[in-house]
């Protein structure tokens, strides 16, 4: 196949272009610019992004003995992944910008110029499976290696999507592994750290970056009774679950910790309250896509797993379609359930699909049956 | 077969230029040493001087060598500016769409000297006209320099130098022309042009890489930007790249050959093939060497990398920020809107291109724009759902 790796300039996308290159297909290597003012060099643990990765990403394409051009997709970038994570944020919803880039860029804005240009697919260096399922259709799972598992934030793709991507890295068992076989291939970026910021964010302080650009207002911290409690900055800058910062003052009568429960941008409140508050039955959105084949009978309640974050635990829950809307009830109810992430369903290894989640129910304020 | 028309990025060695290279390289001696081996050396170096002179139409004293293109414009500009500063002026004029050579020269003398820029209007070409220069030159007393590229390195337009160096003149202002793109392919003579500097570079002509060279004029105030051991009479001390020299001085001393014929054969095969396509830049005062095209609706990018793929090599034309073209100040400055800006490709032909090349790029070029086409217009949509 003609295939166009995306070349980070990081170990594991260097690694997939070149088994890409030894499983015999024609290999050409794309680094993506997602800045017009790309910093020079490389500062922390930001992965991507600066010269210095761009040359990384060529001095590897250079020993696999591939073409090699930089692609810019920064307007792309700009408006699909940095102004919504700003829009996301100033709903009072906590977006996964990996998650969009993968949806909106490397698997959509890339991988349609790739199939316009020629190629087949889109090779990258994330850790899942793409498997062919016995009638032909794609299916997206797990890495072998859980740990380093990337399946959460693909599971914004959908079939046709999947079938033009290939991850070589899916069935690998482990991130040294990967990093053994850079150095013998010689790729001086074996030992590069891995990243794990927001590329976007140079200095990693997200909070900050934010206030730049979110207006914000002073407004006032309120308990589930609507008491005020206090006062604060800005209600943009907090998440939910967030139990540090409140700077409320007074212990709550029984003593116990207060967490932040949830975001009401509209009134610029931050509503507070005891840790079982926190507590989710029910979670729902209707901005959803299956990754692979939709499931037959998604109107009955499916059996199987959610996870709400990147690197939170799957836990065991029910799924259906009803109103226009994906609804998942965990069998325990879930914490700290941010308005904004995907929430995506996996049976088994094998990633269903998912949806963001845009409505949730308390599992306290339930009335009791 | 691979086909190369980036000439304008780089051109191969010369043959002549290759043998007189490789047979200086093995010369004993530091130019500067008073020992025979170093009066050897001295005698290639001044040798290459004159005959580069020559091709100048300057003195050879006037001749200093440097590291290249960029080293001879920043000294050029920046040394200028401080002889000119001294004085009190402090304004450089310089015409839109320069090389970024100039242009980030001067934006660094603006943000760290006390430089005021005076960026002069072009029009569609990307010509100065004569007006635009005696109007600022009218208006403000405190002129330092202009600085203007000979022929422009992207779009090819030929600007109108000795008419507006003459302008300058009346002013007693100095002038310094970036001829690296314009050098063995413009007539020029330093000595009838009212200049006071001129920048050239080996490499673009066939010469090895690594050496250029700026012709100062005697009475030109210019401060050095390297202080050392008083070389190139004091203005670019360090030894000498003897050998570069001799290399540079056999490229220029060839004939200039004439490239318009082959092309107009480009210029015109694409017009016929493409019609939307789009010639940039002077159509009659351009080098012979440039065709410079606007493919609306395309990406330059996508263009040149269907294009590498079938082994023919071009260029965007406008400079690159970690590998990415940016959308060409050059075509902004001319009136384009950076939609438009963003579908150039420039073909810059060499002494060996041959008709062959050409009707190779034409058979392939309008398979290949569809294609970018295609992809330029993001019409497909992967994703189903969304």
């Amino acid at each position: 196949m003609k295939v166009l790796a995306a070349m980070s300039g990081g170990v594991d996308s260097a690694v997939a272009a070149a088994r890409a290159v030894d499983a015999g297909h024609e290999v050409v290597g794309v680094h993506l610019a997602l800045s017009r003012m790309p910093g020079t060099l490389r500062t922390g643990s930001r992965g991507c992004c600066t010269i210095e990765d761009s040359m990384d990403a060529q001095r590897v394409a250079n020993l696999i003995g591939i073409p090699f051009y930089v692609w810019d997709f920064s307007e792309r970038f700009k408006a699909d992944v940095v102004d919504d994570f700003i829009a996301e944020y100033a709903a009072g919803r906590t977006p996964n910008p990996c998650l969009r880039c993968n949806e909106k860029i490397k698997f959509a804005a890339l991988l349609e110029k790739a199939l316009d240009l020629g190629f087949d697919a889109v090779v990258t260096g994330h850790y899942a499976k793409v498997v062919e399922a016995s009638d032909g259709s794609r299916q997206l799972h797990r890495a072998a290696d859980w740990a380093k598992d990337q399946s959460y934030v693909l599971g914004v793709l959908d079939e046709q999507q999947l079938a033009h991507t290939m991850f070589p890295l899916g069935e690998t068992p482990s991130k040294a592994v990967v990093r053994a076989e850079a150095a013998e291939r010689g790729f001086a970026i074996a030992k590069k750290p891995d990243s794990h910021d927001i590329c976007f964010i140079p200095d990693g302080d997200t909070a900050a970056w934010l206030s730049e650009r979110i207006p914000s207002a002073t407004g006032d911290i309120v308990d589930l009774e609507g008491n005020k409690l206090g006062e604060h900055n800005g209600a943009t800058s907090y998440t939910v679950g967030q139990r540090k910062g409140l700077r409320i003052g007074f212990p709550a009568p029984d003593g116990k910790p207060r967490f932040v429960l949830e975001i009401r941008p509209k009134s610029n409140e931050v509503i507070v309250g005891p840790k079982e508050a926190l507590a989710i039955s029910q979670l729902a959105g209707s901005r959803l896509s299956w990754a692979g084949k939709e499931p037959v009978n998604i109107h009955e309640p499916l059996s199987c797993q959610i996870q709400i974050r990147a690197h939170a635990d799957p836990v065991d829950a029910h799924v259906v379609f009803l109103d226009g809307e994906l609804v998942a009830t965990p069998i325990e109810p879930l914490n700290s359930v941010a308005k904004g992430q995907s929430c995506v369903i996996y049976v088994g290894s094998r990633v269903l699909g998912q949806f963001t989640i845009d409505r949730t129910v308390s599992a306290v304020s339930q009335p009791v049956p | 077969m691979s086909v190369y028309l980036d000439h304008a990025a780089t051109t191969p060695l010369r043959a002549e230029a290759r043998q007189a290279f490789v047979g200086a390289l093995d010369i004993l001696g530091n130019p500067s040493s008073i020992h025979s081996h170093g009066q050897n050396a001295r005698r290639l170096l001044e040798e290459s001087r004159e005959l580069i002179a020559t091709e100048l139409d300057c003195e050879p004293i006037e001749v200093v060598f440097t590291s290249g293109g960029t080293e001879s414009i920043n000294f050029a500009i920046v040394g200028a500016f401080r002889a000119a500063k001294e004085k009190g002026k402090t304004r450089i004029l310089v015409p839109q769409g320069e090389h970024h050579a100039t242009i980030d020269t001067v934006e660094w003398l603006v943000k760290n000297e006390g430089a005021i820029a005076q960026w002069l209007p072009v029009d569609e070409y990307g010509r100065l006209a004569s007006e635009t220069l005696e109007s600022v030159l009218g208006e403000h007393q405190d002129c330092a320099l202009l600085s203007l590229i000979w022929a422009n390195n992207e779009v090819g337009t030929i600007q109108p130098v000795p008419e507006l160096a003459a302008i300058a003149a009346d002013y007693s202002l100095p002038v310094h022309v970036d001829a690296v793109g314009a050098f063995k392919h413009v007539e020029i003579s330093f000595r009838d042009t009212a200049i006071s500097a001129l920048s050239i570079s080996s490499h673009k002509i066939g010469g090895p890489h690594g050496i250029g060279a700026v012709a100062i004029k005697r009475n030109a105030a210019i401060k050095p930007l390297l202080h050392g051991g008083g070389q190139e009479r004091g203005l670019r001390p360090g030894t000498q790249n003897v050998a570069a020299a001799v290399g540079f001085a056999a490229a220029a001393r060839l004939p200039k050959s004439n490239m318009q014929v082959l092309r107009d054969e480009l210029i015109f095969g694409i017009q016929r093939d493409i019609p939307q396509a789009r010639l940039m830049g002077d159509p009659i005062n351009r080098l012979d060497s440039n065709a410079h095209f606007i493919f609306p609706g395309a990406q330059g990018d996508s263009l040149l990398f269907l294009l590498d793929a079938e082994g023919i090599s071009v260029s965007t034309g406008s400079a690159c920020q970690a590998g990415v073209p940016e959308v060409s100040h050059v075509l902004l400055g001319m009136g384009l809107d950076p939609s438009e800006a963003i579908g150039a490709l420039r073909f810059s032909l060499g002494v060996d291109s041959t008709r062959e090349d050409i009707s190779q790029l034409l058979r392939t070029l309008p398979s290949v724009y569809a294609k970018a086409l295609k992809a330029g217009l993001s019409d497909r949509n992967v994703k189903s759902n969304t």
